[in-house]
């Protein structure tokens, strides 16, 4: 019970307390917890700190060896050949890394948004309680799958037998193709997130002025997401950009500048882990293209990223 | 026994500087004092919240804080026992004297004042935990020894025959809090808060989510509790205010800058009955008459 | 004239019929929206069948408990590989459980949201949540491997890469489930006269809990499909041996399945697609154990 007299109680064990703060064990424990807490998420910062410096290193190590105008606008990616024949050209990677990302998005960007306004707008309860782990499956298969698919059946089976194309053993449209299905689970989710997101108010308000479902959806739902489904597109080249086995197995190893998707092509992302094998010396100009073609890579997804998290963050705006 | 003899002579002093010597004939009340609240205001960044709140507290007894939304009677009670601390844009000036020390002195820990002073809030907010271990969560922080078994099992027993919960729970303490009912529930949290043996209770709209019958028994609980502890409630229920309390005080919203900012403020502070019948300010009268509000 | 005569002039309904048009199109775009759908159905039932045919065939239990050949197929088996793969999702998760949680509760319940360094830090994970894993592979092989750590190709750097990679998942997923836990709660026990870590402790991390535990789970599994990051840092090719500790050399699932899938002979391709039924026997039994943690604990508030 209180003690009126004196600036002290005694608490539920009857000892007696102050409510004189004193430096104690406790305030001091409360202080260090929060600094070790401080360091872990330090942890992250170092992290990219390290990623930023490995790269920027060797990459101005490069640019001490190749002049970096013939880098950046070579035409010709032979870092493996000797003397003359060596070149150092870098735009065959970003192509051929466009150039698939190109041909995924074709897939991916129709078959995600439209499957993503389906489950948002659409999809009975039954259907969606189907669908929906069926893609958080197809979004969990690592992609070496992906890539034993493609090389293994998607080139021989579909793309030759049953398609009958003339494709090389290893070719731009069975990579592309395949990467654009790893995608659209990213894309979809996304999609139907932006979807679902936009306020019931305005689905009333268009099936009142006499719209039915599709031309509501379609009209009025669509636009109003539309910064949330710019964000999921962009999101899903990003992951197109960096993606490395699926390329790396059945896209081949031969950078390739032109517009033939039955010919093999190369990405960034696929040349860095062609080319890394472990037992790469260090120093050597070999050693150092990994990491300017990764800065390169690095640069690209960056820039793509920083695009989709400020549109996420203006769409979620808009509705809270 | 007092340790500190300076201490008790300065606590002597204080408490006879608010409470006049009887006097022979007709004495007002001799009243002790649990807060004396001095000049509050609350800035929340450059808005300000509340101004210059001065009021005293007495102990025993129920204190009503009545008046329209917005004016600021949850941000003051928040001011008791320092909870407005975990608002990083607040800031509160002036002084509140509890037991002879002012609570927001630089030396004073807000951990500690929270051990003394309970709270509890509009909605009832029980642990995830059984009844039990709700109970038992306030004594088992006691940093120095927390209580044993056979002790803690008392505590239990003691709070929640406080609260006036234990015939109803006494089988089952080991049941999950979320299972009770609402009322249950607020009845759970003000037994917690009496287990860390506080002698000041705060009340921020306790019975406001609850239906009548459960803020009729948490009613009869507040007059009983109040021989032992001090208790301040917010309410927007007047009728609750002039039935429980035996202080009402009334604020108000001040508008300034052609309306675009408001501040609380106290119009009027008095025994209940004063204030409902026979109030001094024009704005008290209305508010209590139901022309605003 | 009476209502019904003028009614009967009319010679169009009050209610227009729906237009023909707008309907073949509305019926027209559910067509294709559930050809979507199909598209994916089709892909992943596709790539089951597909691996499921060339790979079941060559399960056995020989399979799991030998180590690859570079020769003769019918002896060559992933016993390395998951090995290799148990040693590093054990290092990973090590490093990656408190590390993760500490940095969602510091955000969470300590950082100071106006401050820009606590906003840049937030920033800074979202954008390596999205950085391609070959280039946490060059991280690895600069900075982990070789550089500064010098830990050379070993289970440990391996599975420090690994952390690194899908550290800003778990932190995204340990910090929703942090915020799910209702301010009131939290109010509730400092109202007691709780600390900050004390509510923390006692009372945040314990409701959140499950939420954590399936988020890292998730996180883990990612970890376990992850190729690219352990090319670049040189895992160990057609080991005949497992990982003896932290400083062993060592192959992983995806890996060995990666080596056997560009083998110009069909019967070591045939054994990548048994690895990979294996892989994704594992993976279902992780992302299970993750859907029922969540059901069964998940706190309702």
């Amino acid at each position: 019970m209180a003690d009126y007299a004196t600036a002290t109680s005694t608490g539920a064990t009857g000892r007696r307390t102050s409510l004189v703060r004193r430096p104690s064990g406790r305030s001091r424990f409360e202080g260090a917890i929060k600094a070790l807490l401080f360091a872990a998420a330090a942890v992250s910062i170092l992290t990219t700190i390290a990623i930023v410096v490995s790269l920027l290193t060797e990459t101005v190590a490069f640019f001490g060896d190749v002049p970096i105008g013939d880098y950046l606008f070579g035409t010709k990616w032979t870092p493996q050949f000797g003397g003359d024949q060596q070149s150092f050209g870098v735009l065959p990677l970003i192509w051929g890394t466009l150039y698939l990302t190109g041909i995924g998005l074709l897939v991916a960007i129709p078959v995600g948004i439209l499957s993503g306004m389906y489950l948002a707008e659409f999809a009975p309860r039954r259907v969606r309680r189907v669908v929906k782990p069926l893609l958080e499956m197809l979004a969990g298969v690592p992609t070496i799958v992906f890539g034993y698919f493609a090389l293994t059946f998607f080139t021989p089976e579909v793309l030759r037998n049953a398609l009958g194309l003339g494709v090389n053993q290893f070719n731009a449209l069975s990579a592309g193709i395949i990467l654009g299905v790893l995608v659209v689970p990213t894309i979809a989710t996304l999609v139907e997130d932006a979807m679902a997101a936009v306020p019931q108010s305005l689905r009333e308000g268009s099936a009142g002025l006499g719209a039915n479902r599709v031309q509501t959806a379609i009209r009025v739902v669509f636009p109003a997401a539309l910064s949330g489904i710019v964000a999921a597109l962009v999101l899903g080249a990003s992951r197109a950009i960096g993606e490395t086995v699926i390329i790396l197995i059945a896209g081949g190893q031969t950078a390739n500048l032109s517009l033939n998707p039955t010919e093999s092509y190369q990405s960034m992302a696929a040349f860095i882990a062609a080319t890394a094998r472990g037992d790469i010396p260090t120093g050597s100009i070999e050693y150092e293209t990994i990491f300017v073609v990764g800065m390169t890579l690095f640069v690209f997804t960056l820039v793509l990223n920083m695009i989709s998290i400020r549109m996420v963050r203006r769409y979620r705006q808009v509705y809270e | 026994m007092p340790e500190n003899v300076t201490e008790q002579r300065r606590e002597q002093a204080a408490v006879a500087a608010i409470a006049p010597a009887p006097m022979a004939t007709q004495a007002p009340v001799k009243r002790d004092v649990i807060f004396d609240v001095d000049e509050i205001s609350v800035h929340y960044g450059s808005h300000k919240a509340i101004r210059d709140v001065t009021l005293d507290f007495n102990v025993n007894e129920i204190t009503a804080l009545i008046g329209p939304s917005g004016c600021g009677k949850s941000t003051f009670i928040r001011c008791l026992n320092r909870m407005n601390d975990l608002i990083p844009s607040a800031r509160v000036d002036g002084k509140i004297v509890y037991h002879g020390e002012n609570l927001y002195a630089s030396d004073i820990d807000p951990v500690q004042v929270r051990k003394r002073i309970g709270m509890v809030f509009q909605k009832p907010n029980p642990f995830p935990k059984s009844i039990y271990d709700n109970i038992a969560f306030g004594p088992r922080l006691m940093s120095a020894r927390p209580p044993k078994k056979g002790d803690m099992d008392e505590i239990v027993e003691r709070a929640l025959r406080r609260g006036a919960l234990w015939d109803e729970v006494k089988d089952r303490l080991k049941v999950n809090a979320f299972s009770m009912s609402g009322g249950q529930q607020q009845r759970l949290c003000i037994a917690r808060a009496l287990a860390t043996e506080p002698d000041v209770l705060l009340m921020d709209e306790p019975c406001s989510a609850l239906d009548p019958i459960s803020t009729g028994r948490i009613e009869d609980l507040m007059m009983e509790l109040k021989q032992d502890y001090s208790i301040v409630i917010v309410t927007h229920n007047m009728q609750q205010a002039a039935r429980v309390s035996d202080m009402t005080a009334f604020f108000t919203v001040e508008l300034h800058d052609e309306g675009r900012s408001r501040t609380g403020a106290v119009v009027e502070y008095g025994e209940t009955d004063k204030i409902f019948t026979n109030p001094d300010d024009k704005r008290t009268e209305d508010y209590v008459t139901g022309k605003f509000g | 004239m009476t209502g019904a005569q003028i009614a009967a002039r009319a010679s169009r309904s009050v209610i227009p019929k729906a237009a023909g048009r707008d309907r073949a199109f509305a019926g027209f775009f559910r067509a294709l929206m559930l050809g979507a759908i199909g598209v994916s159905v089709l892909a992943l039932a596709t790539l089951l069948y597909d691996v499921a045919r060339d790979g079941v065939p060559k399960l056995s239990a020989d399979f799991l408990g030998s180590f690859p050949s570079r020769i003769i197929p019918s002896n060559s088996g992933i016993e390395s590989a998951i090995y290799g793969t148990l040693w590093l999702m054990v290092v990973c998760a090590v490093i990656v459980v408190p590390l993760g949680i500490a940095t969602a509760v510091y955000l969470e319940e300590y950082a100071d949201r106006t401050k820009w360094w606590n906003r840049m830090v937030e920033v800074n994970i979202q954008n390596l949540a999205a950085v391609p894993s070959v280039v946490y592979g060059i991280l690895g092989l600069a900075f982990i491997v070789r550089g500064p750590l010098s830990l050379g190709r070993t289970v440990l750097a391996g599975g420090i890469t690994l952390a690194l990679l899908v550290l800003p998942v778990v932190i995204i997923v340990a910090r929703e489930a942090i915020r799910s836990v209702p301010s009131s709660i939290r109010e509730g026990s400092l109202a007691l006269g709780a600390t900050q870590w004390q509510t923390i402790w006692k009372q945040v991390l314990p409701g959140s809990i499950a939420g954590i535990a399936t988020g890292v789970i998730l996180a883990l599994s990612r970890a376990i499909g992850e190729t690219a990051p352990l090319l670049v840092i040189g895992a160990a090719v057609n080991p005949r041996f497992n990982p003896d500790g932290l400083g062993s050399a060592f192959t992983a699932l995806p890996i060995q399945i990666f080596t056997w899938t560009q083998d110009k002979d069909r019967e070591f391709v045939d054994l990548a697609a048994a690895a990979i039924l294996v892989m994704m026997v594992a993976l279902l039994l992780m992302n299970s154990v993750a859907i029922f943690l969540r059901n069964r604990y998940e706190q309702k508030w």
